[in-house]
């Protein structure tokens, strides 16, 4: 499991990167520490998603995040990135704590942190509400930093201040990484009381983000509240059986990491300097301006919308029918209904694309080979995967052992 | 001895009392104070349970809390620093360029 974790990161890493190299430029920061936050960044989500002791859970996440708050507020002159970097920061601890104090409390509970010790103890019958009240605390704190439903508030906020390539990052790799916690710490230890707790989570992402998606004029908080549904999507995995849910989880993270990294490539290169290419409307007719960004833009969109073909039509199919199988017919079906939610604001932003005129008529900067190489490697993981994903599926199938013996 | 119940009442106060905090306050160096204040709470609680179970696991725990906790304030100060430039103002209810 830790493997494929770690080769999805490495890679999120590398396109985000790749990325940075133009938005840089055209920001005139001096970047060394940009880079080497951004690897020191990818070192804690790597040890996040191979700790098996919540010491070293802890000090990843902390890594990573901290990281990530430097980040979020990497153009200091301009108002907005500052806020968003307070906002994450101030809420990213708060979480922190709540996951602290769950930590303390399983501590408690069982007397150990270690994964494997606590899961023992579970299993022999031990019961008590100090466990369950670790358990929903530790979820709290991980719900945040996936951007969860109630949990979300910060994210709209922070992926419209914050640099485009670093919500590229933010958006996936510390996400992917505290996915591969939760599978942890609810599938590992096998958390008395998550059917309950992840109910509630995956039918209010999906619910929440998808509704407050469908009134966004600013693409990038549209994104940002598409991460919240995705977010919700990935939820109900983990309410199925290990068998079906963990390698379910493992390809929608790496389907969603692939598709919105790439969107946010796009939008970090048509945004420029940070004020161009900001709300729907300036994206009509850049189908016509620059078909070949339009077009990546487009498969990246039908991707999150779940078109068969592209990843995130067997992502959803996957997971739903996952959830299925554990009988959540409630569940499944508040899913299908979202996504058909889902469809129409997507459908939008290419619709204004391709069909309407006007837009703003500022050219588009000559796309530099860093960013060919970013999209290229983002479209192939798309498609790939949509088309044939049995190997990736059966890979992820694997790490079912390693997580339920 | 005193029981182990005072000191997680205790600690469950202080995290309450860091929550209430966090909420009510306007000033961002406040807010950054009511999470340490959680921070403290729950390291009460590790080093109760520690005693609890004689395991030195729980008040090792405690140190890297404090580590992390103090390398999150170098970095917390330094973004407050920065907010403060650009906007010339602590109070959360001025810092709303971005809304919901």
């Amino acid at each position: 499991m830790c493997l494929r974790f770690h080769i999805l990161i490495t890679a999120i890493t590398a396109v985000v990167i790749l990325m940075s190299y133009e938005y840089m430029a055209t920001q005139q920061i001096r970047a060394g520490e940009y880079y080497s936050l951004i690897l020191l960044g990818a070192v804690g989500m790597c040890l996040m998603s191979s700790a098996v002791e919540l010491v070293l859970i802890f000090i990843a996440l902390e890594i990573s995040s901290i990281s990530t708050y430097v980040l979020a507020g990497f153009r200091r002159r301009a108002a907005i990135s500052s806020e968003a970097s307070v906002k994450y920061f101030l809420l990213g601890s708060f979480a922190t704590a709540f996951f602290l104090y769950g930590v303390a409390l399983m501590f408690g509970a069982t007397g150990s942190t270690g994964i494997s010790v606590i899961a023992q103890s579970l299993r022999a019958g031990n019961t008590s509400t100090l466990a369950f009240a670790g358990i929903a605390l530790m979820f709290v704190g991980l719900g945040f930093k996936v951007a969860a439903a109630p949990f979300h508030i910060w994210t709209p906020d922070v992926y419209e201040g914050a640099p485009a390539p670093v919500v590229a990052l933010m958006s996936t790799g510390p996400k992917a990484a505290v996915f591969a916690v939760l599978l942890r710490v609810l599938f590992e230890i096998n958390a008395p009381g998550r059917l309950g707790l992840i109910w509630v989570t995956a039918a209010l992402s999906m619910t929440l983000g998808n509704l407050s998606a469908l009134v966004q004029h600013n693409v990038k908080r549209l994104l940002a509240y598409s991460s919240i549904a995705h977010a919700g999507y990935l939820m109900m995995a983990y309410a199925a059986l290990p068998a079906n849910g963990i390698p379910a989880v493992m390809f929608y993270t790496a389907t969603y990491a692939a598709m919105n990294v790439g969107a946010f490539a796009i939008v970090s290169h048509l945004a420029g300097a940070g004020e161009r290419y900001v709300t729907i409307e300036d994206y009509a007719g850049l189908g016509r301006r620059s078909p070949l960004l339009a077009a990546a833009l487009s498969i990246f969109l039908l991707s999150l919308i779940g078109i068969p073909m592209t990843g995130g039509f067997f992502a959803k199919f996957y997971v739903f029918s996952a959830a299925f199988q554990n009988s959540l017919t409630g569940l499944v079906i508040i899913g299908v209904l979202n996504s058909a939610i889902g469809a129409y604001y997507y459908l939008r932003l290419l619709v204004v694309m391709y069909m309407k005129e006007g837009g703003q008529e500022i050219p588009i900067a000559p796309t530099p080979l860093a960013l060919h190489a970013a999209l290229a490697i983002s479209i192939a993981a798309t498609l790939y995967l949509g088309i044939l994903p049995g190997r990736v599926i059966e890979f992820a199938s694997r790490s079912v052992r390693d997580l339920t013996q | 001895m005193v029981p182990l119940n005072y000191y997680l009442l205790l600690s469950g106060f202080l995290f309450a009392c860091g929550v209430a905090g966090f909420l009510i306050k306007r000033n961002i160096i406040t807010i950054f104070m009511s999470i340490e204040l959680m921070l403290n709470g729950v390291n009460l609680s590790f080093v109760a349970f520690a005693a609890h179970w004689h395991a030195l696991s729980g008040q090792i725990f405690v140190f890297f809390v404090m580590v992390v906790a103090a390398a999150e304030a170098a970095v917390g100060l330094a973004i407050i620093i920065a907010v403060y430039r650009t906007r010339e103002t602590l109070n959360v209810d001025q810092v709303n360029l971005l809304k919901l």
